[in-house]
C-alpha cells in the first residue's frame, strides 16, 4: 500500500489555513504535508502518533514503520469501551511487541477487510462483540507479522529462525549476539512470503494478555487533543442545526425564516425530510438561527399518545397470551396447583442513550462520491443508506472513523437516522462544501430511538418444599429488530429475540415454564440500548427469584445456587460475588445487601449491592461488588473499568433516568430532567474477575442490567416490599 | 469586536457579544478540547478557567469574560494541573473521554483551592460534572492520588 493511502486514513488533523484577526476561519483536514503539521488545537504534533514511513504491512491490521512503531488498525469504534487498547493488545501479544511502540488507528469503512466476523459481511460494532469476534483474527495478524520478521532476521543474520527470540519489540539471536528492532527489519520482512498458517500462543504463554496495560487513548483524552466528530473543522465547512418536529410523525407545513436570515453568520435555510436545516458559518449562528425560525408543523399524522396511555394499552394486551418465546411443561396447571404463588407486574419507561457528545456527523460530496467523518458504529449500514440517498455505490462512501463521545448503542442506528439527516442537508443544498450537522442536547434527547417502554407480568409458584415449580412470564413492548437489517435473523415466529433475551433463556431449573411476548407497533422510534433486552428482563427475573426465596424462607444466594446445578459458570460468579461481599455477615441497622445474577453477551455477572435506608425516606447505594466471568481477561483493567462504568450506567435508570411521552411529545429535553447519576451518588465499586481459559466474551454491556435488581433486592430486604417499577421509588 | 485573552494570547474576534465563550473557543479559535454537552450549564463538559475559577463556557457570553484570563484544557499548566492530568492517565480514568476536559478543569480548580479534599469536598466540587460512562470511581481516585502527589512534592520543597 502506498504512503498516500496511509495518509488519507490516519488520524492526523492538520491546520491548513489560519487567518489573522477577526472572523478568522480555521481549516483542519485529514492528511496533507507533514511540514505544516500542527495539531488541531495548535499544540505540537503528538510524538505518540505514527509518523514514520510504513515499510511492512503483512495484512489488514498491522503496519510497521521505519521508526519502529507498530500501527494496529482497529476495525471497531472506540466509544469508551476500550477497543483501541484491547484489540491492540491481541496483536502486541502475538507479535511480542513492546506496548509503548503500539499505535492504534481506526479502520476505514471496508467490510471486505474489516467486517464483524459474527455478522457476516457487515462492518460494525455492537452486542459486546468487538473482543470475541476479533480474538483470533487480531492474534493471527500479530503472529503473521512476527513470523515474517523472524524470517527476515534469519535471512539477514544467516541463522536458523528457530534460534531467534522475540521480546518486547526486539529480535535477538543469542548464539551470535545479533539483535534488531522491528523497524530495522521491516523492509526485509516485507519481502518474506506470507505464511498460510501460524501458531498462536496457548493462554499459559501470554505475557501481555491478562496484565494491566495503559489505555492507548488516555493521553489525548486527558490533554484535549482527542478528535471527535464535534471537533472536525474543514476548509469551507458550514455547521447545520435542524428544527425537528415536536412529535413523531409530524411534518413541515411551512416556515418563516425572516428572522433567521437576520442572524449574523446564517447562510442557508433549507427544508429536508426531517425538518428545516439552518446552515451557518459556525455552531452558535446555526443555533441562534434555528431559535429564530418559525415553523408550522403538519401534525395530522403525528403520534399523540403519552407514556400513561401506552402503559394502559400494554396492560390490556398482557391479559391475552402472546407469541411463545419459550415453553416447557405446563406452567398454567402448575401455577394453579402449587402451594404458594407470587404474581408481579413490572413497568419500565423509555430511556434515551444520552451520550455526552450529542449526535452529529460531517458529510461532504466529492467527485468520487461522499466522504463522512463520524464516530461511526455501523459502517456498512451507513454506507448503504448514504449511497442510496445520493444514487451511489456503497463503496463510493468513504468514512473516517473518529472517537465517539459515548454511544451506548445509539450511533449504530439501524436506519442510519442521523447520518442520513446530515447527508440529506448536503443533498438539499447540492453543495460540495462539507456540512457538520450538530444536534443540540435537546435534539438528542427528543429524537427517539429509545430503549422501549416495557410492561411485564410474571407469575411463579413454589411447591410445599419451597422449590419453584412454575414460571409464567409475559413481556409487552415494541420490537427493536423489526424493520431493521437484523429482522430476518433476530425475529422468528413473531418473537424478537432481543425482547425476551434474559427471560426466555432462564438459567434456573424450573420444570414448568412459559415466556411469551406481545410486540405492539408505535411510531415511537426504538433502538438497542446498552445491554438491550437484559435492561428489563434481568430486573423481572432476578427480583422474582428473590421474592420466591423470601417466600420459601431461603437465603437468596443459597436459593439460586440450588437452582443452578447445571450452570457452573453462573454459580461461580454468584459464589465469588457473595464471598467477596461478605454475604451473610452483619451490617449496621438500616443497611442491607441484595444480589442479582445475569448472563448477557455470553458473559456471566453477579453483583451485590449494599443499600442504606435513611430517615427521610431516601436510600443510597453505598457499595457494589461485581464478579464477572468473561473468559480470558485480555485487558483486566479495561474490564474493571467496563464493570464500574457499565454498572453505573445501569444504576442511573435504577435511580433517576426516565423518558416520558405526553401527547406524543417527549417531556424531557436536557440533563436537568433526563438525569443521570452524579459523582456523589456513585457507590464504591469492587470488581473480581474469574480466572478462565475460555475464549473471551463481551464486557461493554453485561454489568449494566444486573445492578437494578441487586438494589431492588436489597431494598426488599430492608422494607419487605417488592419493587415493580424503574426508577425505584420508596412508598411514603 | 470582542477581545479575549485565551491561554496567554490576546484575540480580537468579530462575533456577537452574546456568543457563548464555548463557541468562540471551539469554532472561532479552534480550541476544541472544551466540549459542548448541554448548553445550559448542567453537565460541565465545557468547563474552563476564568481568572483561575471554573466557569461553564456554554453560558458565559464572550462580552462577560473580556479582559479576564481564560485558560483551556489545551494549555492549562501548573504543578496542580500536571498532577491531575498525570493522575488521570495513571488511573486510566477516561472511557469515551468527551466529558474529561471538563472534569479535569474542575478537578484542577478544586485542588488549587483545597489541596487535600475529602470525599465530601470532591462531591461538592465535582457534582455538576456529568460522566455518561460513569467513570466517577476513577475520577475520585485520581483526585485523591493527585492530592497525594502534590503533598509529597510540598514535602520535598
Amino acid at each position: 500500500m502506498s504512503r498516500q493511502h496511509f495518509d488519507i486514513r490516519r488520524r492526523e488533523f492538520l491546520i491548513t489555513s489560519l487567518g489573522a484577526g477577526a472572523g478568522l476561519t480555521l481549516g483542519v483536514y485529514l492528511g496533507g504535508c507533514d511540514q505544516n503539521a500542527e495539531k488541531l488545537t495548535g499544540m505540537e504534533p503528538e510524538p505518540a502518533q505514527a509518523s514514520g514511513e510504513i515499510l511492512f504491512e503483512p495484512n489488514a491490521f498491522v503496519r510497521i514503520t521505519d521508526d519502529n512503531r507498530v500501527i494496529v488498525i482497529i476495525k471497531h469504534l472506540e466509544m469508551g469501551q476500550g477497543t483501541y487498547t484491547g484489540l491492540a493488545a491481541l496483536v502486541a501479544e502475538e507479535l511480542d511487541a513492546d506496548w509503548s511502540q503500539i499505535v492504534s488507528e481506526g479502520a476505514p469503512a471496508d467490510a471486505s477487510r474489516y467486517n464483524n466476523l459474527f455478522w457476516g459481511q457487515i462492518q460494525g460494532t455492537g452486542g459486546s462483540t468487538a473482543m470475541p469476534n476479533s480474538f483470533n483474527q487480531m492474534r493471527k495478524a500479530g503472529a503473521t507479522a512476527r513470523h515474517m520478521l523472524v524470517a527476515a532476521a534469519a535471512e539477514q543474520w544467516h541463522v536458523d529462525s528457530d534460534d531467534i527470540q522475540v521480546e518486547k519489540g526486539m529480535l535477538k539471536h543469542p548464539g551470535s549476539g545479533q539483535q534488531a528492532s522491528f523497524g530495522e527489519l521491516a523492509d526485509l520482512a516485507a519481502q518474506q512470503p506470507v505464511p498460510d498458517d501460524v501458531f498462536l500462543k496457548e493462554p499459559d504463554q501470554f505475557t501481555l494478555i491478562g496484565t494491566v496495560v495503559p489505555r492507548k487513548d488516555s493521553k489525548e483524552k486527558v490533554n484535549g487533543t482527542a478528535v471527535y466528530t464535534q471537533d472536525i473543522q474543514l476548509p469551507d465547512m458550514l455547521v447545520a442545526v435542524v428544527a425537528h418536529p415536536p412529535r413523531f410523525g409530524a411534518r413541515v407545513k411551512q416556515f418563516d425564516a425572516t428572522k433567521t436570515r437576520q442572524v449574523k453568520g446564517v447562510q442557508e435555510i433549507i427544508e429536508i425530510p426531517n425538518g428545516v436545516a439552518v446552515v451557518a458559518e459556525h455552531t452558535w449562528a446555526a443555533i441562534k438561527g434555528r431559535d429564530a425560525l418559525v415553523v408550522e408543523w403538519d401534525e395530522s399524522n403525528a403520534f399523540d399518545l403519552g407514556s400513561e396511555e401506552i402503559l394502559a394499552d400494554y396492560k390490556q394486551r398482557a391479559r391475552r397470551p402472546g407469541n411463545v418465546a419459550h415453553q416447557n411443561g405446563n406452567s398454567e396447571k402448575a401455577l394453579n396447583e402449587a402451594a404458594e404463588r407470587i404474581d408481579l407486574e413490572f413497568e419500565f419507561p423509555y430511556l434515551a442513550h444520552a451520550p455526552m457528545e450529542p449526535l452529529n456527523c460531517v458529510v461532504q460530496r466529492t467527485d468520487a462520491g461522499v466522504t463522512i467523518w463520524n464516530g461511526v458504529q455501523s459502517q456498512t449500514a451507513d454506507q448503504q443508506a448514504v449511497a442510496k440517498l445520493f444514487g451511489l455505490q456503497p463503496e463510493q462512501v468513504t468514512i473516517h472513523m473518529l472517537y465517539a463521545g459515548g454511544s451506548f448503542g445509539r450511533r449504530g442506528n439501524p436506519h442510519s437516522d442521523y447520518v442520513v439527516e446530515a447527508a440529506s442537508i448536503v443533498k438539499a443544498l447540492d453543495t460540495r462544501r462539507p456540512i457538520k450537522m450538530v444536534w443540540t442536547r435537546e435534539d438528542d434527547t427528543r429524537a427517539g430511538y429509545f430503549r422501549p417502554l416495557y410492561y411485564h407480568t410474571l407469575s411463579a409458584a413454589l411447591d410445599n418444599d419451597g422449590k419453584p415449580v412454575a414460571w409464567q412470564h409475559r413481556i409487552v413492548g415494541q420490537s427493536i429488530m423489526t424493520g431493521t437489517g437484523f429482522e430476518s435473523s433476530m425475529v422468528k415466529d413473531g418473537v424478537d429475540a432481543t425482547s425476551v433475551e434474559g427471560a426466555a433463556n432462564l438459567p434456573y431449573a424450573i420444570p414448568n415454564i412459559r415466556v411469551d411476548l406481545h410486540s405492539p407497533d408505535w411510531p415511537v422510534p426504538v433502538q438497542w440500548w446498552r445491554s438491550v433486552g437484559s435492561t428489563h428482563t434481568a430486573f423481572a427475573v432476578e427480583t422474582m427469584i428473590d421474592q420466591l426465596a423470601r417466600r420459601a424462607g431461603a437465603d437468596p444466594v443459597e436459593f439460586r445456587r440450588r437452582l443452578l446445578e447445571d450452570q457452573p459458570r453462573h454459580r461461580a460468579v454468584l459464589e465469588l460475588a457473595a464471598q467477596k461481599a461478605g454475604w451473610g455477615t452483619s451490617l449496621p441497622k438500616g443497611r442491607a445487601r441484595g444480589i442479582a445474577l445475569h448472563k448477557s453477551f455470553n458473559s456471566y455477572v453477579a453483583e451485590v449491592a449494599e443499600v442504606s435506608l435513611h430517615s427521610d425516606n431516601r436510600f443510597s447505594v453505598d457499595k457494589v461488588i461485581i464478579a464477572i466471568d468473561c473468559g480470558i481477561a485480555v485487558t483486566p483493567d479495561v474490564i474493571r473499568a467496563q464493570m464500574e462504568g457499565g454498572m453505573g450506567f445501569g444504576l442511573s435508570p435504577t435511580l433517576v433516568s426516565e423518558i416520558t411521552l405526553d401527547n406524543g411529545a417527549v417531556v424531557q429535553g436536557n440533563y436537568h430532567d433526563f438525569q443521570m447519576l452524579t459523582i456523589d451518588q456513585m457507590p464504591e465499586v469492587e470488581v473480581h474477575i474469574v480466572e478462565s481459559t475460555q475464549p473471551p466474551t463481551g464486557v461493554g454491556e453485561p454489568a449494566t442490567p444486573v445492578i437494578a435488581p441487586a438494589v431492588a433486592n436489597a431494598l426488599s430486604a430492608l422494607t419487605g416490599q417488592a419493587f415493580q417499577r424503574l426508577p425505584l421509588t420508596l412508598s411514603a | 469586536m470582542v477581545t479575549l485573552s485565551v491561554n496567554g494570547e490576546t484575540h480580537s474576534l468579530d462575533v456577537d457579544p452574546d456568543m457563548p465563550l464555548l463557541w468562540a473557543l471551539r469554532d472561532i479559535l479552534g480550541l476544541t478540547g472544551t466540549k459542548y454537552g448541554c448548553g445550559i450549564a448542567v453537565c460541565g463538559a465545557c468547563t474552563v478557567h476564568v481568572d483561575g475559577n471554573p466557569v461553564r463556557a456554554c453560558i458565559a457570553p464572550v462580552e462577560s469574560v473580556q479582559g479576564k484570563a481564560i485558560t483551556t484544557i489545551e494549555k492549562v499548566s501548573s504543578p496542580v494541573a500536571e498532577a491531575v492530568q498525570d493522575a488521570w492517565e495513571q488511573h486510566d480514568v477516561v472511557q469515551c473521554g468527551y466529558c474529561q476536559s471538563g472534569q479535569i478543569m474542575s478537578a484542577i480548580a478544586l485542588l488549587e483551592n483545597n489541596p487535600q479534599p475529602d470525599d465530601a469536598a470532591i462531591n461538592e466540587a465535582m457534582r455538576d460534572n456529568l460522566c455518561r460512562c460513569h467513570t466517577y470511581v476513577r475520577i475520585r481516585e485520581a483526585i485523591h492520588s493527585a492530592a497525594r502527589t502534590l503533598a509529597d512534592q510540598g514535602g520535598e520543597a
